[in-house]
């Protein structure tokens, strides 16, 4: 399929590219970590036995792909050439499909995606909402191709850029193309790549490395593992023009040992390029040796910084080093390295192929480009996103997200995980880009988007946010060690109705100690969440420490829950999970609720949904 | 010494460095944790100090110590697994199984692990069992995957716990 054209567009692109006779129907199941984990695999099994029990052999192809983003809507299964999108499929619909759809041509109704609002049904991939505003250059083959088979990815341009680099072009022009396409990294800081690789590419000395940084782990944020998932091959093809460009014999990709699927994706994808001839010794005939291995992480979110990374590889306690020297003069083993994120590397070959200007055409003016997001949390559509840089946020949340579920409203989007903040409704319009998000006090971090509603309590996120890096703070500088730790402690003061106004003001002024003071990215940006919260919600921590109670009704020691009796139907529901056997009450009677047992689970909450007319019965006061 | 020397004395040392981390992992991969004894077998493969092993093992979360249970159960507290109340799960632990973090039960049956992120947020919130992915839980559904595990009658539960559930 031609680049130029990057949305999505499901037929034919498995037929224009030549890998099947166009009559042939391919049943592709997806089989990313998601839906795998909604059997998927047992969904291919049961497609293929059932294609077999109609005779469909010659006729379908029961294949799979990685992730196609829409992870919420799992286990997807798409019939191609058409283009029909089946969701939430489960092994028992296999038959259905086989027999309604790949004999008598007529396709399974009762799978196809509703939209959320309209509940009008949508038959086709390229019709749905989701994936129309997208513009996919990253993820452009995920949901596509077979991770597991390089000739899949050589039809869709697969290593044409290495091969275009290592015959026709020098690693200088490499690293000028790149520069000239105004590519920044996409880890988080958004430092422009070339930059990098120029003062590495211009280091004495033989022995450089390139790595790619796959350890993904900011909580909420899945993109990378997708990409490794879904689309091996494009990583492993960006890392070594890389070391093309720098002059490196020598690849790593340090990816997280919680990714197994990926793991295990990207070492079949690495045996498949050495026999290819696209790894190993004189690559394409060139004069261009490089390999590539692969380091699994062992846990620790700190190894996502550069110096730290590097620490880990090399056998150490995964602790960052003060720059400078930076990675790209001193860096694995003393010798020049750059490392850049999963993403970074795999808009590489694109660049190479469609060249700098198409690529900065994309974009903002400094942010070139297109941006992905893992839009999670309290939201209609959640699943991977990639829009232009600088896209507004009412469009990636309204538009492709589909709004708040449960008639519920929006409160607050938090941008970048743990090194980001949270952006209030006022901010909706704002485009996103790496400045943009910086001048809010967020930043685009590794790009987690996650939706909070009125349910969602500020300070409670705050917490949550600043205790988790709080835990994975790797403990060499005291700002970062002993500053968050007072910082949790001064939060969880507020959280649970203990604190004062004057700890506001020591929270604030402990925040950008810490964010000042502290050695690495992750100290100097974990206090965000909190700034941000306090910039944007202040309102809300003045609820919690001077009315003593927590608007959202999230923060479980400030809230009580009661039950309605008007609207209590007496379903008996929440008398069955209480934990405590604090509810009680005969069937078809008014339930009651005895305060001193309950212990504020929400279990009784979450599942009084009995009457829609009248609403909730049981509700959180605070 | 000679600079030849020394650079190829560097290069064993750090040839031997690396695989420090890699080799944690098989130990921990074939026995499930890493016993002294592993630590000491690396040491002496190594050449590293076990002071430096122990180190290196006890800085990542993915290394533990203590024999894992029959049925490891991790729970995600990722943002979106924290906003979709991911916090019941550990309570639900604690309530009917009397685990905390890292903790196994006597009769090793349950061990308990809280994760960052498992990456599967749109499926949030989510629970692995023995690798096994079980998303989009509930405190009800949680409950009864536990009781599908370890089905009741009470006589069964560890002795220590105080909450046989009735």
């Amino acid at each position: 399929m031609s680049l130029n054209e990057p949305r999505i567009q499901t037929p034919p692109s498995g037929a224009a590219a030549g890998t099947v006779p166009p009559a042939k129907i391919r049943v592709l199941v997806c089989e990313g970590t998601g839906c795998v984990s909604s059997k998927s695999p047992e969904i291919r099994a049961a497609l293929e036995k059932a294609a077999q029990e109609f005779g469909l052999g010659d006729r379908v192809e029961v294949g799979f792909t990685g992730c196609h983003g829409f992870c919420q809507k799992g286990p997807i299964v798409v019939v191609e050439p058409e283009g029909i999108f089946y969701c939430r499929v489960s092994p028992k619909d296999a038959k259905d499909i086989a027999e309604s759809h790949l004999v008598g041509g007529e396709p399974v109704k009762r799978l196809f995606y509703r939209h959320p609002v309209t509940k009008e049904v949508v038959p086709y991939y390229r019709d749905i909402m989701f994936y129309k505003k997208q513009q996919r250059v990253i993820l452009r083959n995920c949901g596509k191709i077979n991770p597991e088979k390089i000739s899949d990815y050589e039809a869709h341009e697969g290593y044409q850029a290495l091969r275009k680099a290592v015959t026709t072009m020098t690693p200088a022009q490499v690293v000028e193309e790149v520069r000239r396409s105004g590519l920044r990294g996409r880890g988080g800081a958004g430092f422009a790549a070339a930059i990098k690789w120029d003062v590495c590419r211009k280091q004495p000395g033989k022995v450089k490395y390139v790595i790619c940084n796959a350890d993904e782990g900011d909580p909420g944020a899945f993109m990378d593992r997708s990409i490794l998932e879904a689309d091996p091959h494009i990583v492993l093809e960006g890392l070594s023009l890389l070391g093309f460009a720098i002059g490196a014999r020598k690849g790593f990709i340090y990816c997280r040992a919680e990714y197994p699927l990926a793991v295990k994706r990207v070492r079949i994808a690495l045996q498949q390029a050495c026999e290819k001839g696209y790894l190993g010794e004189r690559i394409l005939g060139s004069d261009f040796d490089f390999d590539i291995d692969i380091f699994e992480g062992a846990g620790a979110f700190v190894c996502g910084e550069e110096t730290a990374l590097i620490g880990s590889i090399e056998g150490s306690r995964g602790m960052p080093r003060s720059r400078p020297p930076f990675p790209a003069e001193k860096g694995l083993w003393g010798k020049p390295t750059v490392i850049n994120n999963v993403k970074t590397l795999a808009s590489v070959p694109v660049i190479i192929n469609q060249g700098a200007d198409w690529f900065a055409s994309i974009g903002t003016e400094n942010s070139k480009g297109t941006a992905v997001f893992a839009l999670t949390g309290k939201i209609a559509n959640s699943g991977l996103v990639e829009v232009p840089m600088g896209t507004p946020l009412s469009t990636i949340i309204y538009e492709i997200g589909g709004g708040i579920p449960n008639k519920k409203s929006f409160k607050a989007v938090q941008t970048g995980g743990p090194s980001g903040g949270c952006l209030p409704g006022s901010l909706l319009e704002l485009p996103i880009d790496f400045d943009s998000l910086k001048e809010a006090g967020s930043m685009m971090g590794s790009g987690g988007l996650v939706v909070m509603d009125d349910d969602t309590c500020i300070v409670d996120v705050a917490h949550f946010f600043l205790s988790f890096t709080q835990s994975e703070s790797c403990g060499k500088c005291v700002p970062c060690r002993v500053g968050t730790r007072h910082m949790v402690a001064l939060l969880d003061k507020i959280r649970t109705g203990k604190g004062t106004e004057a700890d506001l003001a020591k929270l604030e002024k402990l925040a950008h100690m810490v964010k000042q003071g502290s050695l690495c990215g992750l100290g100097q940006t974990a206090p965000n969440p909190v700034l941000t919260a306090l910039r944007y919600f202040r309102s809300e921590f003045i609820a919690h420490v001077v009315d003593r109670r927590c608007p959202a009704a999230a923060c479980r020691d400030l809230v009580t829950f009661r039950i309605i009796p008007e609207r209590c139907t007496g379903c008996q529901m929440c008398v069955k999970v209480c934990p405590t056997k604090a509810i009680t009450g005969p069937r078809a009677q008014a339930h009651n609720l005895d305060q001193a047992k309950c212990i504020k689970c929400r279990s009784c909450y979450e599942i009084c949904r009995f009457d829609a007319v009248a609403g909730d019965a049981i509700i959180m006061v605070s | 010494m000679t600079a030849k020397a020394e650079t190829d004395v560097l290069d064993k040392t750090r040839e031997r460095r690396k695989e420090v981390i890699p080799l944690l992992q098989k130990a921990q991969e074939v026995q499930g944790y890493l016993t002294p004894d592993a630590i000491q077998t690396i040491s002496q493969t190594l050449k590293v100090s076990e002071n430096e092993i122990y180190g290196v093992a006890t800085f990542y979360s993915q290394f533990r110590f203590r024999p894992p249970g029959k049925y490891n159960i991790k729970v995600c507290l990722g943002t979106a697994c924290h906003v979709g109340g991911g916090q019941n799960f550990m309570e639900v632990m604690k309530t009917d199984k009397n685990l905390d973090h890292g903790e196994t039960s006597p009769d090793g049956k349950f061990s308990l692990e809280r994760v960052a992120c498992l990456g599967c947020c749109a499926l949030a919130p989510v629970v692995v069992v023995n690798e096994e992915v079980h998303g989009r839980m509930n405190r009800v559904t949680f409950t009864k995957l536990l009781e599908s595990i370890d089905p009741p009658p009470p006589a069964e539960v560890v002795p220590d716990t105080p909450a046989s559930k009735g």
